[in-house]
């Protein structure tokens, strides 16, 4: 039934080449995630402001994250955008893809978690004389960053699974482009996808405890 | 001093404030009465800017509060106010919310703020508590802390708007002393409250609020001892029984 020899040996001695690639694929969505955290900040204050063009621009934004496939946002941002005359490389197109999914999930998110701030806590804050962009920072924003810290870790570990679509976009040096070009030199596919699966697989795990060590460091009340 | 002349206030189609006229003087404690509805709290939000006004003005030292030109934030640092829902900031702890304010608001060195801080809690009985997140606190203990937060900006008038009606009937007594003790001290303060037997034991003046309209003013004795306007009795009796 299997005809197929399984040689761990020989794709184990690329683990090296592989966890280099695994550096790549924890850089890409740690950088995605602090811009699409920064990016998510911007668009929830856009949609606070009032101002109906900032609040519909954050909406679009959102709509399509959310509702089209991460593969197309990738491509876009690299195909796409060159069609338009503007180059980006594999690396970039995938941040960019990347944080432009991140922005969109974790705004939807902030939402949320601003409707479960009371109305009350900013008016406290005004009448101690904050205005309406410091009553957000010091009052809203923490507490909104604390509701939303959970979803937060969620889009970090999708962060990490969505660097794999980097290599419709030709991205090789992270850890599932380093794999396919190892598997185009060796055919050791079993062996090298299962050994990706396994680094995916802890990678996210970690990020997931390291995510539950800090919320109980930081959020102590 | 604080000046209201002929202030008009709608929610909709409901006309809330009715034309108050109504002036209190540095160093003087005005407590206000009245049914639910009557106007009374939206008055102390009209007064600190938080809500707008549809006519008539209130001036606080002679500023408008509600002219175009008015810095809104630099008024409120003269005007503390306390709600009935305390509103503590759950992810700062209590000197952190006593800080805050004084810090981003008025730009004081850390140091500064906390010795203000430590100041104001000590004086409404928190001392021990700096470093307790509010959501460790009883309701009374954080209405306290409210307080001293809003008291941690030096202002010159303080509003509390029906700061013990959401606290379990045990822990009244700890706001209302604090409140008899600023009272005594000499801050210019216009309290609502349900508290008849507290009104009349701090207020220099009383006034009953009825549908938008302050039906009538006075010294403690006379409102409580000698009420002129009929819905005055009616509100006295009933909240009597």
């Amino acid at each position: 039934m299997f005809n197929y020899t399984f040689q761990w040996k020989q794709a184990m001695a690329r683990l090296p080449q592989m966890l280099d690639g695994a550096l790549v694929t924890m850089q890409i969505a740690l950088l995605s995630m602090l811009l699409g955290i920064l990016l998510a900040v911007v668009l929830t204050m856009f949609r606070l402001s009032g101002i109906r063009v900032l609040a519909g621009f954050t909406k679009t934004w959102v709509e399509i994250a959310r509702n089209t496939p991460a593969l197309f946002q990738i491509y876009m941002a690299h195909f796409g955008v060159a069609s338009l005359g503007i180059y980006l490389n594999p690396f970039l197109s995938l941040l960019v893809g990347i944080t432009f999914n991140n922005a969109g999930y974790l705004a939807e998110n902030f939402r949320g978690a601003l409707k479960a701030i009371p109305d009350t806590q900013t008016r406290a804050a005004r009448s101690l004389g904050l205005g309406a962009v410091g009553a957000f920072r010091h009052v809203v924003l923490p507490q909104m960053l604390r509701i939303s810290f959970l979803p937060m870790t969620n889009q970090m570990v999708w962060a990490i699974l969505m660097t794999s679509l980097g290599v419709t976009v030709g991205m090789n040096t992270d850890l599932y482009g380093v794999t396919q070009d190892l598997n185009a030199l060796t055919f050791r596919t079993f062996e090298l996808f299962a050994i990706a699966a396994v680094i995916f697989y802890v990678i996210t795990k970690v990020i997931t405890l390291g995510a539950r060590l800090i919320a109980a460091r930081l959020f102590r009340y | 001093m604080i000046e209201i002349e002929n202030v008009r206030k709608s929610f909709g189609p409901l006309e809330v404030l009715k034309g108050i006229d109504l002036t209190v003087q540095n160093g003087e404690v005005l407590t206000v009465i009245g049914g639910s509805g009557s106007g009374k709290s939206t008055l102390l939000t009209c007064i600190n800017g938080l809500e707008p006004i549809d006519s008539g003005r209130i001036l606080i030292d002679g500023t408008e509060v509600h002219a175009k030109g008015t810095d809104l934030n630099k008024l409120r640092r003269k005007v503390g106010i306390v709600f009935q829902q305390w509103n503590a900031f759950p992810h700062l702890t209590v000197l952190e919310n006593v800080t805050l304010a004084p810090r981003k608001v008025l730009g004081m060195a850390r140091a500064q703020a906390e010795e203000i801080a430590v100041r104001q809690l000590n004086h409404v009985g928190l001392g021990d508590k700096l470093k307790t997140y509010p959501g460790r606190l009883s309701g009374g203990q954080q209405q306290r802390m409210a307080i001293a937060r809003a008291l941690a900006m030096s202002p010159r008038y303080m509003l509390f708007d029906e700061v013990t009606s959401a606290l379990d009937p045990q822990l009244v007594g700890e706001v209302l002393d604090t409140l008899k003790m600023l009272a005594q001290e000499g801050m210019t303060m216009i309290l609502v409250t349900h508290e008849m037997a507290f009104a009349r034991d701090v207020s220099d003046r009383v006034a009953f609020f009825h549908q938008g309209v302050m039906a009538e003013i006075g010294p403690p004795a006379h409102i409580f001892g000698d009420p002129q306007h009929p819905e005055t009795r009616k509100f006295l009796s009933s909240s009597r029984q």
